[in-house]
C-alpha cells in the first residue's frame, strides 16, 4: 500500500522525472506514427501489386509458351481445385509501342500481355483499374461511345480534373478521323475547297466498306494490314483493342498539369517478336486504344498493354495450325484465400515439371521490393526504439538520483518495518508508472497525429511554403496509413518494458541501502 | 496564548494543551495503576561487539555491552557522543547487526533472525522515534502515523480496514496533541509536532518497547519537556517499555533507570 501512495507522491512532486519520459513519449508517438505510415504504404502497395499479379502464377520459361492452356488448368485444379477461385491464361511478350503525337512518332518499351476478357476479372483486379464504368465491371475491348471517367478515381478530392476525358471514344475518335480524312482529301483534290465537299465525301463512303473489314481487323492478322490501306475506315470502325497503361500517355506539363499524348479512340502500333522457333521476326500489328489502365503502381502503368489474348496468339503464330490449338505464356490463379499461396505454390511445382514451368506467388514476384519495405520498417522501428533506450538511461539516471535523494526515507521505512523488496516495489512502480505515462501519453499524440496526418500535412505545406506530400512522387493522393493494433500494443508495452527495466537497477541499490547508513544521513 | 491561532510557532511556545495530555488511546484501558508486578527481562543485549569500518581501520564503537531491560521501565542510556549510544540502540531494535553477543527479546534470540522476520519484529513489536523525527516529508502526519500499517498489510487488506486504522492513527494523533493537524505534510510541522506525530507512528502498531534515539536532541528545553512528559505518561499509564538514548543528564534522570555508556561499555553506578 505505502508502495503506490508513495510512488504517486513521487510522481506528482518530482516533476524532473517527468522530464525523462518526454523522450519515452516521443518515441512511442514517432513509432506509431511511422508504422502505421509505412504499413499503409506497404498495405497500398501490396494491394496494387496483388491487384495485377494474381495470386500463385504458373508460367513457362519460353517465351513461346506451353500448348493448350484448357488441359493444364485441367490439371491445375486436379492438383489444387480446393483452393482456386479462378484461373485466365495469358500471353506475355516484350514489345515496342508505337504512336503518333502531332507528325513526331513516340517510342515506348512495354510488356504486351494477351488476356481473356471474360475471365481476366475472376484471376485478377485488373477490370478495377480501367477508366470506364461499364469496362470495370466486364470489361470489352470494343471502343465506348463516351462516359469515360474525367477525374482520377482513386485519388479522392485533390487531383486536377481529366477533361480530356470526357470526348474519349466514339466521339474523339470520329473528331481525328475527319480532321485527317479532310487531311488526306485536301491534298488530293487541291482544287476543291476542302470542308464541306470533305464532309460528304465521307459520309457516304464508309457503310459497304465496314462489313468487309471487320471481321479481317479482328481476326485476320494478314488481312489487316492489307485492308487497313484500302477499306479501312477509322470514322467507323476500329482496330481490335488495348488497354493502355496510362502512364505511357500521360506526361506532366507546367504547374504539374497532367498531359496525355494519346487517350481513348487513338490508333496506336505494337511492334513484337513472333514465335518462330528457328528465326523469330518482328510482327507490327495496329490496335486501338479503348481504355486507359491505372494501378497507380507507376512500374505497371508505365509497362502494361493489354489486348486480346486471341489476336495476340494469331500475330505471333501461337496457334498451332493442324489442331488450333492455341500456346500461352502463363497461367493465372486466384485462389479463394490469398494466404494459400504458398501451398499451392508447392503443390503446382510438384505436379509441373520444374525445368519448364516457373510457379510462383505474387509475393515472390516482388519479393525485393516488398522485402526492401520491410527492411525499411524494421531499420526505422529499430532506430525509434534506440530513441526509447535512450530514453531508458535518462529514466536511469534520474532515479539514481532520486534514490539518493530518498535515501533518508528509504532508512525510515526500512525502520518501519519496510522490507528491501518492498523499497525495490517502490522504484519498480514509479518506473513502471513513468512508463505508463509517457508511453500512454506517446500513444495518445500518436494515434491522433496518425488520424489527422492529411491534415497535418496540408497544414505542415502551407506553413512551409511547399508540398510536403507530393500525390505525383508517391501515387497517393492520401498518406495512407494503417494502425495495427498489435504492433502499437507492442511499441507501448516495449517503451513500458524499458522504463521499467531502466529503474531496476536503482531500486536494488535503494533495496540493499542499510537502513543505519540511510538514516545517518542528515 | 490562544488555541486558536495557527501553530507555526509552536516550537517556541509551550503549549499548555499538552500539559493536560488526553491520553483516550485504545491503551488506556489496559493500563492499570502503574504498580508494575515482577519486572523480568524485555529486552537484553549479552556482550554486544560492533565496530565500524573506516577504509582498513575497523573503529570499535560497542565493546561488549551487557544491558538488561526490564519490563515496563523507562531505562535512560546516557554517554558522550561517541559513546555508541545509538549504534546500541539500532541493535537492539535490529537495525543493525552485532559483530559479537546477542540481542534478545523476551529470552528469544533477534539479532540473528532472517530479515523477514526482523521486519515484522520493527513493525509491529518495537516502535522507533529519532532525533531528526525522521517523517516521510511526501506523507501528511496522519499518513505518516498510518505508515507501519501499510507496510503490515497489503494494498488490498489495508483499503478494506482503512477506515478502522485511520480512526486509531486519529485517535493516537490526538493522544499526542496532534488532532487539529491531521493533513498537515512534515514541513508544516514543528519540531515538536514533528517528533509527536513520530511518537505517534511509532505506537500505531501496538509495539510493547519504544526506542527513543535523542528524542529532545533538537527540540528545546521546554518543547523537549513536553516530549517527555508524553513518553512518561505512556510508560505510567500503559506500561510501555521505553528505552531513551540521551547525552543530556537533566532529561535522562526523569527515567526510572539510567545506564551510562563510556566507551563502549556500560559503566556500573
Amino acid at each position: 500500500m505505502y508502495k503506490f501512495l508513495l510512488c504517486w507522491r513521487y510522481l506528482r512532486s518530482r516533476y524532473i522525472a517527468l522530464a525523462s519520459i518526454v523522450s519515452v513519449t516521443l518515441g512511442v508517438w514517432t513509432m506509431i506514427v511511422v508504422n502505421s505510415v509505412m504499413s499503409g504504404f506497404a498495405f497500398e502497395m501490396k494491394e496494387r501489386i496483388h491487384g495485377i499479379l494474381s495470386d500463385v502464377i504458373l508460367e513457362s520459361y519460353n517465351m513461346n509458351g506451353f500448348e493448350d492452356p484448357e488441359y493444364h488448368m485441367e490439371q491445375i485444379n486436379r492438383v489444387a481445385g480446393d483452393y482456386i477461385e479462378g484461373m485466365t491464361p495469358t500471353v506475355h511478350v516484350p514489345a515496342m509501342l508505337r504512336f503518333w503525337h502531332g507528325n513526331r512518332s513516340m517510342t515506348r518499351q512495354v510488356t504486351l500481355i494477351g488476356i481473356d476478357p471474360k475471365t481476366a476479372g475472376a484471376a485478377s483486379d485488373l477490370p478495377q483499374y480501367l477508366q470506364h464504368a461499364e469496362n470495370r465491371r466486364q470489361p470489352s475491348f470494343d471502343l465506348r461511345e463516351g462516359g469515360y471517367d474525367t477525374r482520377d478515381r482513386q485519388s479522392g478530392v485533390k487531383t486536377g480534373d481529366r477533361d480530356f476525358m470526357a470526348d474519349a471514344g466514339w466521339p474523339y475518335r470520329r473528331w481525328w478521323a475527319e480532321r485527317e480524312k479532310a487531311f488526306e482529301f485536301n491534298k488530293r483534290t487541291r482544287v476543291e475547297p476542302p470542308e464541306l465537299e470533305g464532309a460528304q465525301a465521307l459520309t457516304e463512303q464508309p457503310p459497304a466498306d465496314q462489313r468487309e473489314a471487320d471481321p479481317s481487323a479482328v481476326h485476320d492478322p494478314f488481312a489487316a494490314p492489307n485492308t487497313e490501306a484500302n477499306v479501312f475506315d477509322p470514322l467507323k470502325e476500329q482496330h481490335t483493342g488495348l488497354f493502355l497503361g496510362i502512364a505511357l500517355s500521360s506526361y506532366r506539363g507546367a504547374e504539374n498539369r497532367e498531359g496525355f499524348s494519346v487517350v481513348p479512340g487513338d490508333d496506336v502500333q505494337l511492334i513484337f517478336p513472333n514465335a518462330s522457333q528457328d528465326r523469330p521476326t518482328a510482327v507490327m500489328s495496329t490496335y486501338t486504344i479503348v481504355d486507359f489502365y491505372e494501378s497507380k503502381m507507376s512500374e505497371y502503368d508505365s509497362t502494361f498493354v493489354f489486348v486480346p489474348i486471341e489476336k495476340l496468339q494469331q500475330d505471333r503464330g501461337m496457334i498451332d495450325p493442324s489442331t488450333g490449338v492455341g500456346y500461352v505464356n502463363s497461367i493465372q490463379i486466384r485462389l479463394k484465400d490469398e494466404r494459400d499461396g504458398d501451398l499451392v505454390r508447392d503443390k503446382l511445382r510438384a505436379a509441373f515439371p520444374p525445368e519448364i514451368y516457373n510457379v510462383s506467388t505474387w509475393r515472390d514476384k516482388q519479393m525485393p521490393l516488398l522485402s526492401a519495405v520491410q527492411m525499411e520498417t524494421a531499420i526505422l522501428n529499430v532506430l525509434l526504439f534506440l530513441i526509447i533506450a535512450v530514453a531508458g538511461f535518462g529514466i536511469l539516471a534520474i532515479f539514481f538520483m532520486i534514490v539518493v535523494e530518498k535515501t533518508r526515507d528509504i532508512g525510515i521505512l526500512k525502520s518501519l518495518g519496510a522490507s528491501g523488496r518492498g523499497i525495490m516495489g517502490i522504484f519498480l512502480a514509479y518506473g513502471l508508472s513513468l512508463g505508463v505515462v509517457g508511453a500512454g501519453s506517446g500513444l495518445v499524440i500518436g494515434l491522433l497525429f496518425v488520424l489527422y496526418i492529411n491534415e497535418i500535412a496540408s497544414v505542415l505545406s502551407r506553413i512551409m511554403g511547399h508540398e510536403i506530400f507530393d500525390p505525383s512522387i508517391y501515387y497517393f493522393y492520401k498518406i495512407p496509413t494503417i494502425i495495427d493494433p498489435f504492433t502499437v500494443g507492442w511499441i507501448v508495452c516495449g517503451a513500458i518494458t524499458i522504463a521499467v527495466l531502466a529503474s531496476v537497477l536503482p531500486a536494488r541499490r535503494a533495496a540493499r541501502l542499510h537502513p543505519v547508513e540511510a538514516l545517518r544521513y542528515e | 496564548m490562544s488555541d486558536l491561532k495557527p501553530a507555526a510557532s509552536a516550537a517556541r511556545v509551550p503549549r499548555r494543551r499538552s500539559n493536560d495530555l488526553p491520553l483516550t488511546g485504545p491503551h488506556t484501558e489496559i493500563a492499570t495503576v502503574a504498580t508494575p508486578a515482577p519486572k523480568t527481562a524485555r529486552m537484553q543485549a549479552v556482550g554486544l561487539c560492533k565496530s565500524y569500518r573506516k577504509g582498513r581501520v575497523a573503529i570499535p564503537v560497542l565493546r561488549g555491552v551487557d544491558l538488561e531491560v526490564r519490563d515496563s521501565e523507562f531505562l535512560a542510556i546516557i554517554g558522550q557522543s561517541g559513546s555508541g549510544k545509538s549504534t546500541l540502540l539500532h541493535l537492539l531494535g535490529t537495525l543493525d547487526a552485532p559483530d559479537e553477543g546477542e540481542v534478545r527479546y523476551h529470552g528469544q534470540r533477534i539479532d540473528n533472525l532472517p530479515a523477514a522476520k526482523r521486519d515484522e519484529l520493527r513493525n509491529r513489536q518495537i516502535g522507533m522515534i529519532f532525533q531528526f523525527y525522521h517523517l516521510l516529508p511526501e506523507f501528511s502526519a496522519l499518513e505518516n502515523v498510518l505508515s507501519p500499517l501499510m507496510i503490515a498489510s497489503g494494498a488490498w487488506s489495508f483499503f478494506r480496514r482503512r477506515s478502522q486504522h485511520t480512526e486509531r492513527a486519529k485517535e493516537l494523533l490526538e493522544m499526542v496533541g496532534l488532532g487539529h493537524r491531521l493533513k498537515h505534510k512534515p514541513r508544516e510541522l514543528s519540531g515538536g509536532e514533528m517528533q509527536r506525530a513520530a511518537i505517534a507512528r511509532a505506537l500505531v502498531a501496538g509495539p510493547d518497547v519504544l526506542l527513543a534515539d535523542e528524542p529532545t536532541g533538537n527540540l528545546d528545553r521546554s518543547t523537549g519537556q513536553e516530549i517527555l512528559k508524553i513518553l512518561r505518561t505512556l510508560n505510567r499509564q500503559q506500561g510501555l517499555t521505553i528505552v531513551m538514548v540521551t547525552h543530556d543528564l537533566a532529561i535522562a534522570e526523569q527515567a526510572d533507570r539510567v545506564v551510562r555508556l563510556v566507551e563502549g561499555r556500560v559503566q556500573r553506578a
